[in-house]
This record gives structure tokens, sequence and C-alpha cells, in this order.
């Protein structure tokens, strides 16, 4: 790779060992993927899981020495003193490890956001912004919805990214790279945001190639929570970076534009039917239910809003979770969605992920019921099982105890 | 040739170092999550290593899977157990697996071409130095 003379010492350790294992990482990644430079970064998200790896990774950069150039904001973990007083006691394991791992997020420089749509708020790159994003949904949405500029990061090559300021120039961040090869004709009705949970799952069930897919027949823009959720399960369910909508997200003016003026090398069509065979496999059956999670991704204040709208007046009957940002709670406790919900006998909890061991033990084993099949699969290795319903449903459904046929 | 005889491949460097041992050959991608820590035998269902080990191996495979956290956090168990593969072979890399491959130092090699992946086979002896960008199997 040609370096400048600023990454040339990085690289030999005049900037410290922790920059030059940082960098030797990086360009590392650069020379297996043919990239010629290095570019600069303006923003990274460091997709955090207080995980043995996670920490273990983090420790050895702070170890020798290095500091965050571009602060990273970072994923959620686990709010301690909320869960400790409201659910259970969490294991001193559990609770050791999320205090080791952000005291080490804080003293290498991250901002401690705690929330994995940084997307929507804190963190939000502008058209052809170059960026590293490490997060499920988070990489798609920079790319596809506003598109900035990243790779697939791991959490690993993000933190690298935020300790040197640059990553390696390929992939996704050059233009011929970008552009759309596989056409889908979206002839299934796609109206709500639960529609764009089953779209995002079927897709890269029906085709299972990296490129990149523009979707053609959505008659009208998502919203947010929809593109959210698009991304989130598209690169759950598959390995999506990146998507155009045809005449919707920046890059797709037109469908002729997505795909650079070329003709598709693959057409994949996906029906009513296509979206029913989703819903049947991943959805469950309706029955009782033990609690209720919501916020993979973090919710967003209309939905905060939407379920204190369904919920004034009326009681809780199973344990019902609203994991979200801290900004959003904050929010949501100032137009009283908070104190709606919390009469109602339900939570909202800040900085917290669905996936972050041990918090969630007491409902091992046991049914929920939540709007994310991201959610739903990440927990199938705690032996939780969910129904996945839209969220007014499943909201209702926690009223009664049970979703209802 | 003889079927035992030495075939040396060129290749690229992922992650530096040199290994050596006996292949285990996927046709699926592999995703660390699923490889039981303790013993780095393959506990996903339908995968076509089902039930072996990849431990002390030379691990042979198309490409990676998984999320930004669990490809890094699957490897970085193996390693604590000892039960990591001792270098690994990628046909198709994607930035995920490159990067754990390359913070958990494991000799990891790419750019073999078809006619390695049609003629190398589990039980083979492997020989691979990322740093010289040569493997050698018989």
């Amino acid at each position: 790779m040609d370096l400048t003379p600023l990454e040339k010492e990085m690289l030999a350790g005049r900037h410290g060992e922790g920059v030059q294992l940082a960098m030797k990482i990086q360009v590392g990644i650069g020379e297996a993927f043919d990239a010629v430079r290095m570019v600069p970064i303006t923003r990274a998200h460091v997709a955090l899981s207080a995980q043995d790896a996670d920490l273990w990774f983090v420790e050895k950069l702070l170890a020798k020495g290095a500091r965050c150039r571009i602060s990273p904001t970072v994923n959620p973990s686990i709010d301690l003193a909320y869960l400790n007083q409201h659910l259970f006691e969490i294991p001193k394991g559990g609770v050791d490890i999320v205090s080791a791992t952000n005291a080490a997020y804080r003293r290498i420089g991250a901002t401690l956001t705690f929330d994995c749509t940084p997307y929507l708020q804190q963190n939000i790159p502008a058209f052809g912004e170059i960026v590293a994003f490490s997060e499920s949904s988070a990489t798609p949405y920079v790319n596809s919805v506003l598109g900035a500029r990243s790779n697939r990061e791991s959490s690993q090559s993000a933190l690298c990214a935020a300790v040197t300021g640059r990553v390696a120039e390929y992939g996704l961040l050059l233009d011929e790279n970008r552009r759309a090869e596989v056409l889908v004709d979206v002839a299934a009705k796609v109206e709500t945001d639960f529609d764009y949970q089953l779209l995002g799952w079927c897709y890269p069930l029906k085709h299972k190639g990296l490129e990149i897919p523009v979707f053609s027949g959505i008659p009208r823009r998502p919203t947010p929570e929809g593109f959210m959720n698009f991304g989130a399960q598209l690169n759950t369910s598959g390995a999506v970076s990146m998507y155009h909508i045809a005449g919707i997200t920046p890059e797709a003016p037109s469908l002729e534009a997505a795909l650079g003026g070329k003709a598709p090398s693959h057409r994949v069509e996906i029906t009513d039917r296509d979206l029913d065979q989703v819903r049947g496999q991943i959805c469950g059956e309706p029955g009782k239910i033990d609690f209720a999670m919501f916020g993979c991704p973090h919710l967003t204040i209309r939905q905060v809003a939407e379920i204190a709208e369904i919920l004034e007046g009326r009681r809780l009957k199973v344990d019902f979770w609203v994991l979200t940002s801290s900004l959003t709670r904050e929010l949501a406790g100032r137009m009283g969605y908070l104190q709606t919900i919390q009469r109602a006998g339900g939570h909202i909890v800040a900085d917290t992920c669905i996936d972050v061991p041990p918090c969630w033990q007491p409902y091992y084993g046991l049914t929920g019921v939540t709007d994310s099949p991201k959610c739903a699969y990440y927990n199938e290795i705690r032996k939780i099982k969910f129904i996945i319903r839209p969220l007014a449903e499943c909201v209702e459904a926690a009223i009664r105890g049970e979703v209802a046929r | 040739m003889k079927p035992d005889a030495l075939q040396e491949f060129a290749c690229r460097r992922i992650a530096e170092g040199k290994a050596e041992g006996e292949a285990i050959v996927s046709t699926d991608a592999i995703c660390f999550y699923l490889v039981e820590p303790e013993t780095g035998i393959v506990i996903e269902k339908n995968h076509v290593l089902y039930g072996q080990s990849v431990a002390g191996r030379i691990l042979v495979m198309p490409s990676g899977k998984g999320s930004s956290v669990v490809q890094a956090d699957g490897l970085y168990k193996l390693m604590k157990h000892g039960k990591a593969p001792k270098g690994m072979i990628v046909e198709f890399p994607d930035p995920v697996l490159v990067s754990s491959a390359i913070v958990m130092e494991i000799p990891t090699v790419m750019r073999l071409g078809r006619e390695f992946f049609e003629k190398v086979r589990t039980g083979m002896h492997v020989s691979l130095d990322a740093d010289g960008g040569r493997v050698a199997i018989r």
C-alpha cells in the first residue's frame, strides 16, 4: 500500500505501540482487499458487546497506550443499576465484565452513548462522508439511507479506525462497488414498519450472493423505523451492508442509476406468498407469553409514543421491557410516555441490549413476544423463545398475557 | 504424480506467521460463535463439519459468516481453550473474518486458485507460510 509519511510513522511505532498495532491490523485488511491507500474517516461506531473478546481487545490497545483520534459512539451493554433494582441481582461475573468494558472504552476515548442507532441520533454521517461503522443495523443504514460510505467493519476493525483516524480504501468506499447488481422486484404489499422486518428477513433467503440489491416497486418512502428494521434484518438474515430502493434512496434516483446503466446480473421476485412463508417460518404460533421485549434495534420516540398510547389507563399482565437510548428515555419522560408505561407496569431501560448476557437470565427457557426477528434469532442460543408480531399487536398481547389468534 | 507427492501453491497473506498440521476442509462458511469453545467441535446444525473438530488443524473454508461481534468472540474463546485452528486458508475473505484473523494472530492466507480447493482433502498434511506466500500439501 502507498502510505503517507504520517501513516508510515504510525506503522513504525513512532506514535506508540497501540497506534502501531491498530495500523498494522488496518494495513493487513487493506492488503487483503487490494487497497492502494488509506483515507481519513470523520466518524466511527464500535459495536461494543461486553463479551470476552471485546474487553480483551480494547484492554490490549489501552495497555499499549492507544487513544482514539476519532471518538467513536458505542453499542449498548447493560444498565446494571436499573436491572438490579427491577429484574434480578446480576451475577458478579456479569457486573465485572460490563464495568471493566465501560471503563476501558471511556479511557480509550469513546463516547459512551450505549445505543445501537447512532445513525438516528448522536453520530449521523452526511452524504459521501467516509466512516467506519460496525453494528448490523448501522452499516446498511449509513450506506443505503444516508449515502455515507462504510465497509462492513468488525467491532475490532472499527476501533482500530477510531484509533488511527483512517481506513483502507476498498469495497463500499469506492464508487464502482456501490452499484446494484441484483434487481429485486417487490410484488408483495410492503407498507408498515413491520412489513420491512419481513422483507428484510426474506431477501437473503431468496438470494445468497453478496452483490448489492436494488429493490424496485416500493411505492412510498419508508419511515426511519421502516429503514432501521429493514437494514437490521437484511444484515442478520444475511450479510447485506448496502442496498438501494429505486426512486427513494439517495444513490438510486432511478432504477437505471442504481444499476449504473448496466443490466442486473441476477433478478429476484418477492411476492406476498414469500412474505407469508417467512411469517410462517419465524413468527410463531399464538399462545401464552411470559414477557415482552422491544428495542432490537433501540426504539425511537415515535415507537415509544405508539406503545404509550395503547397502554394509557391499562395494566400489563406480563413483564414488559422497552430498550432505547438514554436520550430517548429522557424525552419519553418529558412527554409523559415513560410515566404512562410505568403506570401500566412496564419499563423503559436505557443503555441496554437484548443480546448481552447475563442480563436477561430470568427469562431463559421462557416465551416472550417481540416485533424484531433479530431479537428472536440472537436469543435462540439462550433458549428464549419469541413470538414475533407487529408492535401494536405485541402490546395488546402483553396486556392479555397471550398472543391471540 | 504420486498421490502423496508434495504439491506447492502460491498464496497471499491475510494474517502473518507459519503453521503446519492436518487439513480440515469445509465447503460451508464458518461462524466461530457456533464452534464449541471447550472442544473445537462445530455445533451448527446442518453444517458440513457438524460434529467435527477444527482444533489444532489447518481450516480450509470458502468464507466466514456472522456479525461483527460473534466471529472474533468465537475465535477468542477457542484460543482461550487451546482449541482454535492452527492456521486458515480462505477462498472468499470478508472484512469481518480478515480482521478477526489478524487480531487473533492466526496465520491465514487466501488467493490459492481453484486447483488448490479441488485437490485439498481433509486429513492431508498442510504446511502454510503466510509470510513467504506458500502453501504445501501432501
